[in-house]
């Protein structure tokens, strides 16, 4: 494998029901600067079916290209299908990078596609640069559990791949009226690869804000008690504008549902604010919303982990604490 | 002599552990506090085969040693006592005596569900007028025809109300002192079998303990256990496996009351520090774990005596008296550690100390594991 | 029907601590045990086993201490045990993993279901389970919240972030397990006495598989760590020893200064 042979770096524009996840739009923002060091094209590959048309709002954000397969059999995520035809198309275009969102698709996808063509694949990145002296770029994520950071290399092998979870890397602002080259991409006999049949799709209810749209987070902990105190988090919450989140424990416990569970194995969040009540600060937990800008911590536990990365801390009770703020938050208002 | 467990032993422990934290744990306050016998945990229990240890598989159990047993109890009692004792209960004084004297039959017929959990079990000697002096059986057993008839009351009986087998001591010869005292199983339901008064007791408190009353009770011939007038041998054999369990509860109170002291001091904070930075405090815990590591070798050796050594009364007795003891002196101690807090409730430690006490007074006061130990001593 | 479960030994990472002083980890202490998701996916087998006799047979890759988790699947139920073992194999990347666990699987053959956990939670890459599907040729459903056997198909509630999908896949096939699937069971000390007294643990090494040198290890590896490092402890904030409406009140003056309110 000539590394030489392969040029550009790739985004695999995630989109469901022909809407453009919004991760895509991060990693064209970083796809653009790496794009620059390496003097080469951002070109964004969108898979779905009638979904031509897409081109100019992934232009906006950083797309010098896009490459668009449009099929009935992409109209909903299926894993061969997709992986066949951006497999197809990495081989035909050998872009030197290809990245993808950390996402229910992506890390399905990324994989096998890495196994296809037989190259590395470094999930969950929270940086991504490029090594002055080889051009090679530079993965780095969390690892044990997020307790190490590492920087891994894919040197002999191409395209480097990495998946980057939502919320990590920052879109550019858009340019207003940008527009970029369009391809098609036809795929053949995409029936043949579709191992699976979908029976049935079933969406969601969500009620509330996504936690990790909001600015000001309010998170819950075991330490909160029993689920009758997260009263106290929510009415918090409210009071401050904002949402509210949970850490693990507490979701295993069922006193919270699943979307609103911060970390390792929930969602990254970078709100304004955070405030931690009753969270010891597993790394699991640090992992998901050490890049708040402001992280207030309450604990009864002076040793608590999270009053390491707190901005400020209070060692007290969360239950007498917060009817105290909530009161002088109302006042003040 | 090793004195490491090994690994098969080691993942056993964990499996104890992790259930009692898990499934005992949550509950152990509100069984204390509401008096509740734990039913779903003992349905769980027995669900993973936790009421039928040391039994073979040929009788339902899973066919491992007594030490395994003994962790089961300890780990339990570790967290719930009340859950600890159950198991004791059940397993040492009810499916023992009939795995150890049983008949082909009465195995067949009462001690597989035991083992398997499907039936809890109990075990009455205890009387009003019976109770160190265990030997003054007031209960009679009249033998008429293909029944024995019983009458008497049986009091302070763990596992009583809710079990479906009990194993009772019955005199069914005066004239022979304690070589005319039989044993039978009895089950739940039979006529002429009720129970009486429900103790309301200082520890323990999920534990049900009952007065059992026989009036004209028909047991039937087949369920006399071992021969006639050989049931005060069997109760003392079975109390000497018995008390390898009360030994493992007491044993897992202590750890467990330590467990809690420690996470206690380093969070509580006095004089601008916390107390474990005291040396007053640092010299109790350092007293504490020396005599629980202590009683974790009695108990253990003494669960290898049952199943490697003939005779293990005086292991035994060892094991219960110090253990006990220990509970006993280290929950008190415990609840002096967390000072204020310690006797209210929020905190689990006076419960401890509370549950503490009843393993120096039952299955053998330590004053009848004294006796024990020194007339082996003396012979 | 038979049935291959991977497992993977981990530590229980929610237990390790940092030590804020040097930051590096404190490991000792911390126990071992078998990935979150896939014990979920080994008590779905065993649910399946139970269910309709399927036999469950448990591999991991790892050094010899994964013998313990290991013996943990077989206290639990499983029929046998594999364990992959060698030096050659270490410091493997997913790609290599996925390789050596592949040829594992080709070697023991005559499986119908695949089921490995999503990710484990020392690596959390959830790479592993599509790569081995990928080097077998099998379809593979990842994300699994629910499974069901219907015929020679496996019906798969696949979770995504706002929805999921109801999948059917024929076999063989491989699943990837969420811990959400179901509540495992606990083990039986019969169990453990069965695993540790009746049952061997089939070894294999790098002599007993078919595979390419350069597929494993190090040396197969196309990634490799250029260097690892603790997170940069972030200057330690202000924490204060405050009560009730004291510390609600200087924590407002705090906000304010930060333009928070």
């Amino acid at each position: 494998m000539n590394n030489q042979e392969y040029q550009g770096v790739f985004v695999f524009a995630e989109q469901v029901d022909g809407n453009i996840a919004g991760v895509t739009y991060e990693l064209l923002g970083k796809g653009s600067e790496l794009a620059a060091t390496l003097n080469t094209e951002v070109t964004a590959v969108v898979l779905g079916s009638g979904i031509e048309g897409r081109a100019n709002s992934l232009a906006q954000y950083g797309a010098d290209r896009v490459i668009v397969a449009d099929d009935p059999v992409l109209a909903t995520y299926m894993t061969e299908p997709y992986v066949k035809v951006l497999t197809d198309i990495i081989r035909q275009n050998k872009p030197e990078i290809v990245l993808y969102g950390a996402t229910a698709i992506g890390r399905d996808l990324a994989p096998r596609v890495s196994a296809r063509v037989h190259t590395g694949l470094t999930a969950d990145c929270t940086k991504l640069e490029i090594q002055e002296e080889t051009g090679n770029l530079m993965m780095t994520r969390p690892a044990f559990g997020g307790n190490i950071m590492a920087t891994i290399l894919c040197p002999d092998h191409r395209p480097q791949m990495a998946t980057v979870r939502p919320g990590v890397m920052m879109r550019m602002d858009p340019k207003a009226g940008a527009a970029c080259k369009q391809e098609v991409y036809e795929p053949v006999n995409l029936a043949a690869s579709k191992n699976v049949d979908i029976l049935e799709i079933v969406k969601k209810v969500r009620k509330k804000m996504d936690i990790m749209d909001a600015k000001v987070l309010v998170a819950g902990g075991r330490g909160m008690g029993c689920k009758e105190n997260f009263k106290l988090i929510e009415a918090l919450a409210e009071a401050l504008g904002g949402a509210v989140a949970a850490s693990r424990a507490v979701v295993d416990a069922g006193w919270q549902e699943k979307e609103v569970q911060v970390g390792q194995t929930g969602k990254t969040v970078r709100p304004n604010l955070y405030l931690a009540c009753g969270i010891s600060g597993a790394i699991q937990h640090l992992a998901g919303m050490e890049e708040s800008d402001l992280i207030i911590a309450i604990n009864k536990d002076e040793s608590a982990p999270i009053f390491e990365v707190a901005d400020y801390g209070i060692v007290g009770d969360c239950c007498k604490v917060i009817p105290s703020l909530i009161q002088m938050l109302k006042e003040l208002k | 002599m090793i004195f490491q467990l090994d690994k098969e032993h080691e993942l056993t422990k964990q499996l104890f552990r992790n259930f009692a934290e898990t499934e005992a744990k949550p509950l152990a306050q509100e069984v204390d506090e509401e008096e509740r016998f734990p039913y779903e945990t003992v349905r769980k229990m027995a669900r993973y085969g936790f009421l039928g240890i040391p039994f073979a598989k040929e009788f339902g159990g899973q066919g491992c040693d007594s030490l395994t047993y003994a962790m089961c109890v300890e780990e339990m009692s570790r967290v719930c006592a009340t859950t600890g004792v159950i198991v004791s209960a059940h397993t040492s004084l009810c499916a023992e005596p009939i795995h150890k004297y049983g008949s082909g039959e009465q195995k067949e017929k009462y001690l597989i569900p035991l083992a398997k959990g499907e039936k809890i079990g109990a075990f009455g000697l205890t009387e009003p007028g019976a109770g160190t002096d265990s030997a003054g059986q007031q209960t009679k057993a009249v033998l008429n025809g293909d029944h024995y008839v019983l009458n008497g009351t049986k009091i302070f009986i763990t596992n009583g109300g809710v079990a479906d087998i009990y194993i009772i001591l019955a005199m069914t010869d005066k004239s022979k002192g304690n070589r005319g005292i039989s044993a039978f199983i009895v089950e739940q339901g039979t006529e002429g079998f009720s129970i009486g008064k429900k103790e309301l007791k200082m520890g323990i408190r999920g534990s049900s303990t009952t007065e059992l009353v026989f009036e004209n009770c028909i047991v039937p011939k087949e369920n006399r256990l071992g021969e006639e007038g050989k049931g005060f041998g069997i109760a003392m054999g079975t109390l000497d496996g018995g008390r390898i369990g009360i030994a493992a509860q007491a044993l897992g109170i202590a750890q467990g009351a330590l467990d809690e002291t420690v996470a206690y001091v380093k969070e509580r904070k006095q004089f601008g520090k916390s107390i474990s930075a005291f040396q007053n405090t640092q010299f109790q815990l350092a007293d504490m774990k020396t005599q629980v590591e202590a009683a974790r070798l009695l108990v253990y050796k003494a669960a290898w005596a049952k199943d490697n050594q003939k005779m293990f009364s005086a292991e035994a007795a060892m094991a219960k008296l110090f253990a006990a003891e220990t509970a006993m002196s280290v929950t008190t101690k415990c609840v002096q550690l967390h000072g204020g807090y310690g006797y209210t409730r929020d905190y689990p430690i006076e419960r401890m100390m509370r549950d503490a006490k009843i393993t120096e007074i039952y299955e053998g006061t330590s004053e009848v594991q004294r006796m024990v130990i020194a007339s082996g001593m003396l012979k | 029907m038979k049935i291959i479960v991977c497992i993977k030994q981990v530590p229980d990472t929610t237990e390790v601590k940092l030590n804020p002083e040097t930051g590096t980890l404190i490991r000792e202490g911390v126990s071992s045990i078998i990935n979150p998701d896939d014990k979920a996916g080994l008590e779905a087998a065993l649910r399946l086993k139970d269910a309709c006799g399927a036999s469950v047979t448990a591999l991991s890759m790892g050094p010899l201490q994964a013998d313990v988790a290991l013996r943990e699947a077989l206290a639990m139920g499983a029929d046998d045990a594999v364990l992959i073992s060698d030096r050659a194999f270490g410091g493997a990347d997913t790609w290599a993993t996925s390789s050596t666990i592949a040829s594992a699987i080709r070697k023991i053959g005559g499986y119908d279901l695949i089921i490995t956990g999503r990710q484990a939670i020392d690596g959390d890459t959830a790479q592993v389970g599509p790569q081995i599907a990928e080097h077998l040729g099998l379809p593979n459903v990842s994300y699994a919240e629910a499974l069901e056997i219907e015929g020679d198909t496996v019906i798969v509630k696949r979770q995504f972030e706002d929805r999921y999908h109801m999948i059917q896949v024929k076999m063989p096939c491989l699943i990837t397990a969420l811990a959400e699937l179901n509540e495992p069971r606990y083990m039986t000390p019969g169990g453990i006495a069965d695993a540790y007294r009746n049952k061997e643990i089939t070894m294999l090494t790098r002599a007993d598989l078919d595979v390419e040198d350069q597929n494993i290890g190090l040396k197969g590896s196309p990634t490799r760590v250029f260097k690892s490092f603790t997170k940069a402890v972030k200057g330690k904030g202000t924490v204060v020893n405050l009560e009730g409406s004291e510390a609600a009140a200087w924590l407002v003056e705090r906000m304010k200064e930060k333009f928070i309110l």
